[in-house]
């Protein structure tokens, strides 16, 4: 019996579902998606006071059955029993913002007509008081006929009252409560009727969300106050992430290390080495960036600021077709263009979704800085421009800006012709400030660090055990180098009549092929190409910095530089552009794109340098 | 007068919705989320650099972010 108890729980968006939901279940939850939509499924088991547990759903906020959005479509599908190879459940927990009830009760009627055992939490109480609302439990629950619990899921308020409710529900499963089925308007009504029954008290108090809004939304301070948090987090990601970094790195080196002086030497021992634990520690080390940039976007969707920066930057996205809905995708893009893709699923819009996914890409990610700082620290002088701005850093700037211009041509360029029509709409419900509990924002730190671990793994694992074949196979006569003999190196060969016209040379070609796994994988087999014998990175890098200053023109290397700018040299996230758009079409047009313009620009910057002499 | 042209901090009920001048996914989340004839809203903030592309408006006890062309679809009732 056990087993088969499924208790749904269902609600508005911002009803602190989620919170509740984290609360009653623990870390212990299963993250999906739902068949051939891109709705993630959350389940989780619920320990019940008398031993027996429950598994618990998650299903996505919706504001009516009537659906807008495939979130809403997926929990109508699944309450009603209608969603392929999902159970119907037994228990509906109905969760209510005590502080917006008129609104939230409107689904409610919608929920309860269904008939089933349902629960009501009337969450967020502690929030209603502090804006001088006074609500008494008993006339709602008598006035909509079910139990209504009070909570407060992120204080823990309420979760034992509610986990008793939902272990008496089980004697009524099965059983249907005939309730009024009513019409949108009728809905409406009656939820006016029973709010002002409920709350019995309002104070005019001015809310304090209503003060922090005057002036983070303020025409004028606002955007000013989300560039400076923008540039603090791009501080912290780089800054902070530094040193664990390093020690990752230093870590997958030592690991490599030791294997290799306790295995013999053998095949299995180079490709342990030399393909696994180099290639999927290199994905590896950019979890510090990934997990400190969550850390900033997680606390700002709990605390309900990002739905402030989404207003605040929908003037901007509008300008190319986008609405604010594509900035957290594209502000997580710049760690790494997985997360951002996947973030993309908050967008109600098909169109500008594909178009979000389609430029990610073009945010300059994490994996990009290793490749630019080998060949801005081998060719761009030291210098100061402009009474003390560091042309380094200048370059690498003008890196990134290009990034973000070329993205921003790239969805102007998209949403009129691939990606046309429907003048996206930008709807979205501010919700009120919240002190975000630590708890939630660790299990949401550790689910993405999860994923994105699992998901880079086993595709850069796959990746970098196919590369390390090609580059060591057939193997070389004596006196050939290994790398002129491997199907690699003759790769290259056909490779290099493209490339060669945009200014690159063999040795480039050969580090390409490599890094279509992971960008900065280029470093490393530029490094093995031109056979440095370094001892640890630092002076690898030193070494190749001067080696390739040596061995290439400027215009080569600033070619190099643009190719990365927009060349797609990242297979994890063309898979993951594959799963969330459900086929090949769209990765495949964005990988041609991608190194369409990358080719483009590569070429220009080659001649246009050695136009002016570099 | 419609909608977006609401000075920040005003009130005003709605005296109509031009509901076939919106898309009909965004005509039906804005009804769900309490936009009719005769309730009251009012301009929380305007948009960014004084701009009324999006505004910022209240409703109930919620605050929403409309565009100008769906904020425009909305007449009020004069004071």
């Amino acid at each position: 019996m056990s087993e088969n108890f499924r208790v749904a729980l269902l609600g508005n968006p911002n009803c602190g579902k989620s919170a509740l939901f984290n609360k009653l279940t623990g870390a212990r939850q299963k993250i999906a998606n739902y068949p051939g939509v891109t709705v993630e499924r959350v389940a989780g088991i619920l320990a019940l006071p008398d031993g027996t547990q429950a598994e618990v759903i998650d299903l996505p906020g919706a504001y009516a059955f009537d659906a807008s959005s495939p979130d809403e479509e997926v929990t109508r599908q699944v309450v009603q029993g209608e969603f392929p190879g999902e159970a119907e459940p037994d228990v509906l927990v109905l969760v209510l913002d005590a502080g917006n009830l008129e609104q939230h009760l409107v689904f409610a009627q919608e929920v309860l007509a269904l008939g089933k055992p349902t629960i009501v939490a009337l969450n967020m109480i502690d929030m209603a008081e502090r804006d001088g609302l006074k609500l008494d439990a008993t006339i709602l629950s008598q006035a909509l006929g079910v139990p209504v619990i009070e909570t407060v899921a992120v204080r823990r308020r309420g979760l034992d009252d509610l986990k008793s409710a939902i272990a008496d529900a089980r004697a009524q499963i099965g059983t249907h409560a005939d309730r009024p089925v009513m019409d949108a308007t009728e809905r409406r009504l009656e939820a006016r009727t029973i709010a002002k029954a409920t709350v019995y008290e309002t104070s005019k108090a001015r809310r304090l969300g209503d003060r922090l809004d005057s002036v983070l939304l303020n025409p004028w301070a606002g955007p000013l106050i989300l560039l400076v948090l923008l540039f603090v987090i791009f501080q912290a990601v780089f800054a902070w992430a530094a040193p664990l970094t390093d020690a990752l790195d230093g870590g997958a080196g030592a690991l490599g290390a030791w294997v290799e002086g306790a295995l013999p030497e053998s095949f299995l021992r180079d490709l342990l080495t030399e393909g696994i634990i180099a290639g999927v520690g290199s994905v590896v080390v950019f979890l510090p960036q990934i997990v400190i940039l969550f850390l900033f976007i997680l606390i700002m969707e709990a605390t309900g600021y990002m739905a402030r920066a989404a207003f605040l930057m929908d003037r901007l996205m509008a300008g190319v077709g986008l609405s604010g809905r594509s900035f957290i995708p594209l502000l997580s893009s710049f760690a790494c263009a997985i997360p951002g893709i996947m973030a993309t699923r908050s967008i109600a819009d098909p169109k500008d979704r594909l178009t979000t996914i389609l430029i990610a890409p073009l945010m300059t990610c994490s994996a990009r800085l290793p490749v630019y700082a080998v060949i801005i620290a081998a060719f761009i002088p030291q210098t100061n421009v402009w009474g003390g701005i560091g042309l380094q850093g200048l370059v690498l700037f003008a890196l990134y800006l290009a990034g973000i211009v070329g993205a921003l041509i790239v969805a102007l360029v998209l949403r009129g012709t691939l990606t046309k029509g429907g003048a996206t709409g930008f709807i979205m419900e501010l919700p009120r400030y919240q002190l975000p509990s630590v708890g939630d924002i660790a299990l949401g730190l550790w689910q993405r660090a999860w994923v994105f671990l699992r998901r880079a793994g086993t595709i850069i694992f796959s990746a970098t055990v196919i590369l390390w074949v090609l580059l060591s196979f057939p193997q070389a006569e004596p006196g050939e180098s290994q790398v002129d003999a491997s199907f690699a190196g003759q790769i290259a060969d056909g490779l290099n009549v493209v490339l060669e016209p945009i200014g690159f040379n063999r040795e480039i070609s050969l580090a390409l092929i490599p890094a279509m796994a992971a960008r900065e994988v280029a470093v490393a087999s530029l490094a093995t190409t031109y056979a440095i014998d370094a001892e640890d990175e630092e002076a690898e890098a030193e070494g190749l910095a001067s080696t390739l200053s040596n061995r290439w023109s400027l215009p080569t290397a600033l070619a190099f530089l643009a190719w990365f700018v927009f060349a797609p040299q990242c297979l994890s996230t063309i898979a993951v552009a594959r799963r969330e758009t459900n086929g090949w079409k769209w990765p495949l047009f964005m990988v041609g794109y991608l190194f369409a313009l990358a080719y483009i620009f590569a070429g220009i910057t080659y001649w246009s340098a050695v136009a002016l002499g570099l | 007068m419609t909608l977006e042209s609401l000075k920040p901090g005003h009130h005003a009920r709605i005296a109509a919705i031009d509901w076939s001048a919106l898309p009909p996914a965004d005509a039906k989340r804005m009804r769900a989320l309490g936009f009719e004839t005769g309730v009251e809203v009012g301009m929380a903030h305007h948009g960014v650099f004084g701009g009324r592309d999006p505004v910022a408006v209240s409703i109930g006890r919620m605050t929403i972010a409309l565009r100008k062309s769906q904020a425009s679809a909305i007449s009020l009732e004069a004071d």
